[in-house]
């Protein structure tokens, strides 16, 4: 039970949603965005937030935009994670999106919710820095879109205020082989020790990963096709971390760094092998 | 641009019948089918996510109802494990003695019945993976198992 009342409000467009954020705030008020709201109501349960209002932006037409539009890919801030598992349209982002949380959560959980929230995971995250995605977001004045990169690689960059409506990519990027490997410290479902999620795209290796650090990041794109053996090229990508291997309570550096090599590894000759056999 | 403050009645729509009902928009559908539907059969377990003791299915999906604001539900279908009489899952967890203390049976069985119905032809995987969601303390999920099997080999 929540032990406290709060506002609901279910905006038609994204500009209502936007403007009563805005009005709240104004009026002193401590509003949240709400899509799936698991993380919302778990957290209000227990008392560590408390907010005056919830703006459900799942009856806004962009949040919910989903398909190809062209030569895009997009997935609206509203759809499920069961909804882009199953389509297996990105396959890349279907396989990340079904090892999070456990299969009746991803009913509720949704894209923007995995990408906004404050659990810092965020593993849809690494499929569409790979994609090179392009993130659709609303503030008061207009729709910006900007890569995905930009905003949300390493530290977030997003306004107070600004709501995700949608994420979108080139859909050649659904083409390319694939890989995404979980870690977990012990169950099946968890949160991840590592989380690495990689394209071959072309004979070029892109690689992003979650949990290795306190942030999701991309690592800077290698070559798959000299001869070097894997396990150099995933030193070279350890040589450049963003920030030291994370330790906490899931695992210490040292057992972190050593669960992303063998995975790194594991993933780099798969590549290879592919392609040998192509 | 639909406000609800206070206690408002809503209609929800449940085992095929609508009804008003009184929430706060903090009342989770759990709370309101339980204390307000006098639907018992959907349990309260870690409200949290974690058990799935409170699943319900939502336009045929499974939803931890703890999980679930009601007034999320508005203009959904919401069955709980009592608009699911005598379904061919119930009858194979019968069959099956896929229970022990029956705490978690209703929520198994409602996970159970959107997986046959999404996926009448279920690899392991994909069973596995719908049953993770769901904990039975008293370790029944051999039986489980072997009551979703039946249903899949009566099918194929």
């Amino acid at each position: 039970m929540i032990p406290y009342d709060f506002d609901y409000y279910l905006p038609d467009t994204w500009q209502e949603a936007v403007d009563i954020f805005h009005s709240l705030k104004a009026e002193g008020k401590n509003p949240l965005y709400y899509g799936g709201g698991t993380e919302i109501i778990s957290m209000a349960r227990v008392g560590s937030i408390r907010p005056d209002a919830v703006i459900d932006i799942k009856k806004i037409p962009e949040c919910q935009s989903f398909g190809t539009d062209g030569t895009k890919l997009i997935f609206g801030a509203a759809l499920t994670l069961t909804t882009i598992r199953e389509s297996g349209l990105y396959p890349l982002l279907s396989l990340a999106a079904g090892r999070i949380a456990d299969h009746t959560i991803q009913c509720k959980l949704t894209l923007g919710g995995n990408l906004a929230g404050t659990i810092h995971y965020h593993e849809t995250l690494l499929p569409l820095l790979l994609a090179d995605a392009t993130i659709h977001i609303a503030n008061a004045q207009c729709i910006r879109e900007v890569p995905i990169c930009d905003v949300l690689n390493m530290n977030r960059k997003l306004n107070p205020g600004e709501l995700i409506l949608m994420a979108s990519l080139n859909k050649r990027y659904a083409a390319y082989p694939y890989a995404h490997i979980k870690k977990t410290k012990a169950e099946k479902i968890g949160y991840p020790l590592v989380s690495v999620a990689a394209l071959n795209a072309g004979g070029v290796l892109k690689l992003a990963a979650s949990a290795l650090c306190s942030f999701p990041f991309r690592f800077k794109d290698c070559l798959l096709t000299d001869a070097r053996p894997a396990m150099d090229i995933v030193r070279e990508l350890l040589a450049d971390l963003p920030e030291p291997v994370l330790s906490d309570t899931e695992g210490s550096a040292a057992y972190r760094q050593f669960i992303f090599e063998k995975t790194a590894e594991k993933i780099i000759t798969g590549f290879r092998n592919e392609a040998s056999h192509a | 641009m639909l406000k609800l403050s206070g206690k408002t009645v809503i209609t929800l729509n449940v085992n095929g019948s609508a009804h008003e009902v009184a929430v706060r928009p903090a009342d989770t559908l759990l709370e309101v089918l339980r204390n307000r539907l006098g639907l018992t059969g959907t349990k309260i377990g870690c409200e949290n996510g974690d058990c799935g003791a409170c699943t319900v299915l939502v336009d045929g999906w499974p939803i931890k109802s703890c999980l679930m604001l009601a007034v999320e539900g508005v203009g959904r279908t919401i069955t709980t494990i009592e608009g699911l009489s005598n379904t061919p899952v119930q009858n194979a967890f019968a069959n099956f003695s896929a229970f022990q203390c029956g705490f978690c049976t209703p929520g198994f069985i409602m996970v159970c019945h959107s997986l046959l119905m999404h996926h009448p032809n279920p690899d392991d995987y994909t069973i596995e993976s719908w049953l993770q969601s769901n904990i039975c303390r008293c370790t029944s999920y051999q039986e489980i198992s072997a009551a979703v099997r039946s249903l899949i080999s009566a099918d194929a």
